[in-house]
């Protein structure tokens, strides 16, 4: 049986999120925002994920304006030659501008970007200053 | 986007035929470029996130299956806030004709995109006949 190794509070878990992903998508995303991103937060810290395939380092360029992340860059199609010709093309090709509203402002020197098998990863962390503080209440 | 407007979107594969996989989790197709050179066919599919290791490529009786498997599991100790882009295997099949020689099929899996190679026969090269004079 196949269903006993699997974690029903898992797949639950991943409808919702499937739902949400519907509702959200249709309401505040322009379907034509590349590339899709992912984010992941902790307390003070922020994973953002693109599914960028085919870039490489250099042809990607980030920065980072308070809470602002700003991902751009651009691929090439494959190049045709006179004699050849495409039976295909589905793949996007061009360049591409995307700005991210981060839930905090960011600590400039905490971010980190790597980029494997075409998944882009940025991680940042929250400004120090932005970091909530514990008032002490003096007793009298 | 700005040059063009493909669908950015992934898509969930269609073509999964009649057979279970025993991995359990959601399959897309890879969006393909085919490109015909005088040699051979270039297929470049976008898979990103894919192991390299994990990456399978079949041909059965003139059909060639790409496979490859993403690992879905989260990122240790975040929480996944907000989601644009599903995380999921990939995997797309094509039929191929008597054009491409099957024992000739070259693989490259590099930043997320899998180029393959696919020679044509020598039968099927394009010759070049002479006219002779008389």
């Amino acid at each position: 049986m196949l269903y006993r190794t699997l974690d029903p509070w898992r797949q639950i878990n991943d409808i919702q999120r499937e739902m949400n992903r519907l509702f959200d998508a249709r309401s505040w995303r322009n379907r034509n925002d590349y590339p899709a991103v992912n984010i992941w937060t902790d307390t003070d810290k922020v994973m953002v994920t693109a599914e960028l395939p085919g870039y490489d380092k250099k042809d990607i360029d980030i920065s980072l304006t308070g809470d602002l992340l700003r991902i751009h860059g651009s691929r090439k199609a494959p190049e045709c030659k006179e004699d050849e010709c495409f039976h295909r093309q589905e793949r996007s090709h061009g360049v591409f501008d995307r700005e991210i509203k981060l839930p905090f402002t960011i600590d400039q020197t905490s971010v980190e970007a790597t980029l494997e098998n075409g998944i882009l990863s940025v991680s940042l962390s929250r400004a120090e200053e932005d970091k909530p503080k514990k008032i002490e209440i003096r007793s009298k | 986007m700005a040059t063009n407007d493909k669908q950015v979107q992934k898509q969930e594969t269609r073509d999964l035929q009649s057979a279970e996989r025993t991995r359990w989790g959601k399959v897309f197709s890879p969006a393909i470029d085919i490109l015909e050179t005088k040699n051979d066919l270039r297929l470049y599919a976008d898979m990103p996130g894919v192991d390299q290791k994990s990456i399978s490529i079949t041909v059965d009786q003139g059909v060639l299956t790409i496979q490859g498997n993403v690992d879905t599991t989260p990122i240790e100790g975040f929480e996944l806030d907000y989601q644009e882009y599903d995380v999921g295997d990939y995997q797309r099949t094509f039929t191929l004709t008597d054009t491409v020689d099957q024992d000739k099929i070259s693989a490259n899996y590099k930043n997320g995109v899998l180029e393959l190679i696919l020679q044509k026969a020598e039968k099927t090269k394009p010759k070049r006949i002479e006219i002779k004079a008389n």
